[in-house]
């Protein structure tokens, strides 16, 4: 089976739509699919930032505006609904970053559902070794 | 025009990339074998998308028809 692991640094909804994209269209064509949230990327799942998170990358901020009214008039998913779309057609895991878990002082609960596990760089390496494409967004 | 008839009519239009393509799948999967399957998308990424994987998984791509703002895919499954 094909396997894509994402390692999802950035917490900016920019970059946070790929990752969104990519793994709806892997689950499905029956890929499976790991999602690493690290730092920024991590604190993009908290319950309090996941669907009202309105920043987008530095260099291209006079954009945002623009941005967040084309996806609203188009009536896009976001990209936490992308994530939980692919969840349920595939087999998707979300893992957290256990360092930037215990650096921000996070709880379990403090993130949405669609996180499956807290996980150390190792277990991640581990698992990401076994995937055919890999990618850090 | 084509004259085989769809067992299922998905409309995906307005559908975002990979939309389409996911609704296929799914009605793909939910199908019999021997049916046949018309996607209507806007998606521009589906005109490359759904050929190849309707060609990866072994499906029969029976027609892409551009219609009056959205193009038609047709499928018949096929295992």
């Amino acid at each position: 089976m094909t396997k894509i692991s994402i390692i999802v640094f950035s917490g900016t909804v920019d970059k946070l739509m790929p990752v969104g994209v990519l793994s709806s269209a892997a689950a499905a064509l029956g890929y499976e699919v790991e999602i690493f949230a690290t730092f920024w990327g991590l604190m993009a799942f908290r319950k309090d930032m996941a669907e009202k998170n309105m920043k987008i990358s530095k260099e291209y901020e006079e954009m945002a505006e623009m941005m967040f009214k084309i996806m609203k008039e188009k009536n896009m998913p976001s990209w936490v609904d992308l994530i939980r779309q692919a969840k349920e057609i595939g087999n998707v895991k979300v893992y957290a970053c256990a360092q930037t878990f215990d650096m921000f002082g996070m709880k379990k609960e403090d993130l949405i559902d669609i996180v499956d596990e807290v996980v150390g760089a190792g277990e991640y390496l581990e698992r990401a070794k076994e995937a055919d494409i890999t990618l850090f967004i | 025009m084509s004259d085989v008839k769809p067992t299922k009519v998905i409309d995906a239009r307005g559908s975002f990339c990979p939309g389409p393509l996911m609704e296929l799948i799914k009605a793909i999967k939910e199908a019999k074998v021997g049916d046949v399957i018309a996607v209507y998308s806007t998606d521009s990424g589906s005109k490359r998308d759904i050929p190849l994987w309707v060609e990866k998984a072994g499906h029969e791509l029976i027609g892409v028809y551009e219609r009056e703002g959205y193009t038609e895919f047709v499928v018949r499954k096929k295992r």
